[in-house]
């Protein structure tokens, strides 16, 4: 039960994040959104047996956790939870690829492992990115910017329908799930016997909820278009400042790899 | 299943970003066209219905373990395929942005696999053909089913070919196929189940509701042209995605082609273009060359050689490595100590 409201409490709480005042919230969302677009397709644009090379990338996620103000505990958990799935499919390259890439003493490095570890690396980059995303602007602002980049806009407004539907909703299947729970015995009960009406019922509501909803936003004068009273932001030199400094910074870091010359300063083998 | 970031390369997601915004503008424009306004609340809602389905759980007979809806056929039987395909797409949109489940960049594969395949395919082909014009519960079952069966399985072969063709994950097509199919297989018979429980207590309850949506002649009026026109593009874009990924993963692709064609090489005119193609992807790439030989080590002397001479630039890579990520996470500690020190700053 713990775990049920468990992850809804979880969901929302990525959402109050956005709700912070600090100057990377601040930014316009259509910066934020396409440098984290960059960000994405420069950390997966690496070969699969790069390592290296991939992890100056965590400034990206480690300095706007900091600005912004982000509890890190808390983003970790959220990482943690999606990386299985990509570590599941990597770990089977160890299996599949056994050339020897890398020794150390008299331990052969399969190349399996070297594009499993670079798996882990990516899903890491690659999960903070989208989580810190709507952690420092809100699932709100990341639609009007996509909008504002040609998204269609029957898109746009069914995305912030579902979106202000989606807490309403979610409470009231968890309260469902917990109504059910307490009248069963340990697993009798939650059987998929009952599953079709249990749900079918929460569809019907839910599908008379949107008719009255339709009904209050005609009598209100909606005519397919959401007017948002955010405050209006602009792309102005802040945000230019940003993504140019930011891409700029990723396509250095992706062009060189930084931490082999940091390395070879050391070891003097600079090539 | 979710594709994810981790696994995709960028020509394969960009590839397919741009086949499910394209099909996102289609359904717009066709949602727009029919002046269904009364859909679009509709559509948020069910999707955020299927958030809150998610959070009830039933256990699987027989196995113990628990599953929960998907709900892209149901979407599907309760809107109809271009509606259905917007609400599916939007419902993926939140899960990779507030639980990173995919990614950014895999959205347009997940899209793909999990819209277009429940919405165009499955929903028309096989849904409702096999349920007719007037509905019966018995037809209606076995139909969402199999329905459910088909929209799985093609959906989990989307995910083995976009897994092979983006050439991260070294698992071949094969094997990946042997283990993705059976296991999508048996979720497809609880999805399927699932579903046509729902469907049928919404058709004892308010039957209108279905009928409405089969009444519809979306496929009637879908012209056949545009449909097929928008099939062919995605198949030259796909096509043209593996292609180009063959000439740099022979072990994969190459390797599975030659399983299916029985010949491990294909025609003359054939390596011209992945010649013409690799040349391409080699002007095309930022940093060409870059990449560390993974094909010289098929004999084990070249190998041998090739990692000894590794070795040291492998040992400052890893000191560097090392050493980045005291520096990266120094600099988060820094400012963060900054802006908690300073909390009138920041508001």
């Amino acid at each position: 039960m713990l775990a049920i409201d468990g992850s809804f409490l979880d969901f929302k709480q990525l959402d109050l994040l956005a709700l912070r005042q600090t100057p990377v919230h601040r930014l316009d969302s259509r910066a934020k959104v396409l440098t984290t677009l960059c960000f994405t397709i420069c950390v997966v644009s690496f070969d699969r047996y790069q390592i290296s090379a991939m992890l100056p990338f965590l400034i990206y996620p480690a300095v706007l956790m900091a600005i912004g103000d982000l509890p890190f505990g808390y983003i970790m958990r959220k990482i943690v939870i999606v990386i299985p799935f990509a570590l599941m499919i990597g770990l089977f390259n160890p299996i599949f690829d056994r050339q020897v890439l890398m020794q150390i003493g008299s331990l052969d490095i399969w190349g399996g492992w070297i594009s499993c570890i670079s798996i882990l690396v990516r899903a890491i980059l690659t999960a903070s990115a989208a989580i810190i995303l709507v952690a420092i602007t809100g699932f709100p602002a990341i639609c009007e910017a996509l909008e504002k980049l040609k998204m269609p806009q029957t898109f746009a407004v069914q995305l912030l329908f579902l979106y202000r539907y989606i807490f309403v909703l979610t409470d009231e299947g968890v309260r469902t799930a917990r109504a059910r729970q307490l009248r069963t015995f340990g697993k009798r009960g939650l059987g998929i016997r009952h599953f079709g009406s249990l749900v079918g019922h929460l569809l019907l509501r839910t599908w008379e909820r949107a008719e009255r909803i339709h009904m209050a936003m005609l009598a209100r004068g909606f005519a397919g278009e959401v007017h948002s009273t955010r405050r209006q932001s602009h792309f102005g030199r802040a945000e230019l400042l940003f993504m140019s400094g930011w891409i700029s910074l990723f396509i250095l870091l992706r062009l060189y790899n930084a931490p082999q010359l940091l390395g070879g300063l050391f070891t003097g083998t600079l090539p | 299943m979710h594709m994810a970031d981790a696994l995709v390369s960028p020509a394969v997601g960009g590839a397919f970003w741009v086949a499910a915004a394209g099909t996102i503008a289609y359904c717009s424009a066709r949602v727009r066209k029919d002046f269904d306004d009364r859909k679009v609340p509709l559509m948020g809602v069910l999707g955020a219905f299927v958030f809150a389905a998610q959070m009830i759980n039933f256990t699987i007979p027989a196995t113990g373990s628990s599953g929960h809806l998907g709900g892209g056929l149901l979407l599907a039987i309760l809107l109809g395929p271009s509606a259905a395909y917007l609400t599916i797409a939007s419902v993926l949109m939140v899960q990779a942005l507030f639980f990173a489940d995919g990614g950014l960049l895999a959205l347009g594969c997940n899209m793909f696999n999990l819209g277009v395949f429940p919405a165009f395919i499955a929903y028309p082909f096989i849904y409702k053909k096999l349920v007719g014009r007037e509905p019966r519960q018995a037809r209606m079952v076995t139909a969402s089913i199999i329905a459910a069966v088909v929209a799985l399985q093609f959906g989990s072969l989307g995910v083995v070919l976009q897994t092979v063709a983006s050439g991260v994950s070294a698992l071949p097509f094969n094997a990946f196929v042997l283990l993705m199919q059976p296991i999508h297989l048996g979720i497809g018979v609880v999805e399927g189940v699932v579903t046509a429980l729902v469907v049928s207590f919404i058709y004892q309850a308010r039957p209108d509701i279905l009928e409405s949506v089969l009444q519809e002649k979306p496929l009637g009026k879908m012209p056949t042209k545009s449909l097929l026109a928008a099939f062919l593009i995605a198949t030259v874009l796909i096509g043209g995605v593996l292609s180009w990924f063959a000439s740099e993963n022979p072990d994969g692709l190459e390797w599975s082609i030659a399983k299916i064609t029985g010949s491990a090489e294909l025609p003359e005119t054939e390596h011209k273009e992945h010649a013409k193609l690799a040349n391409l992807q080699e002007k095309t790439s930022i940093l060409p060359g870059y990449a560390l030989p993974a094909e010289e080590g098929h004999s084990e002397d070249s190998a041998q050689t090739a990692s000894a001479e590794r070795v040291g630039t492998s040992l400052s890579g890893i000191i560097g490595g090392t050493l980045t990520l005291v520096i990266c996470t120094l600099i988060g500690v820094f400012l963060k100590r900054r802006t908690s020190a300073h909390p009138q700053q920041a508001k």
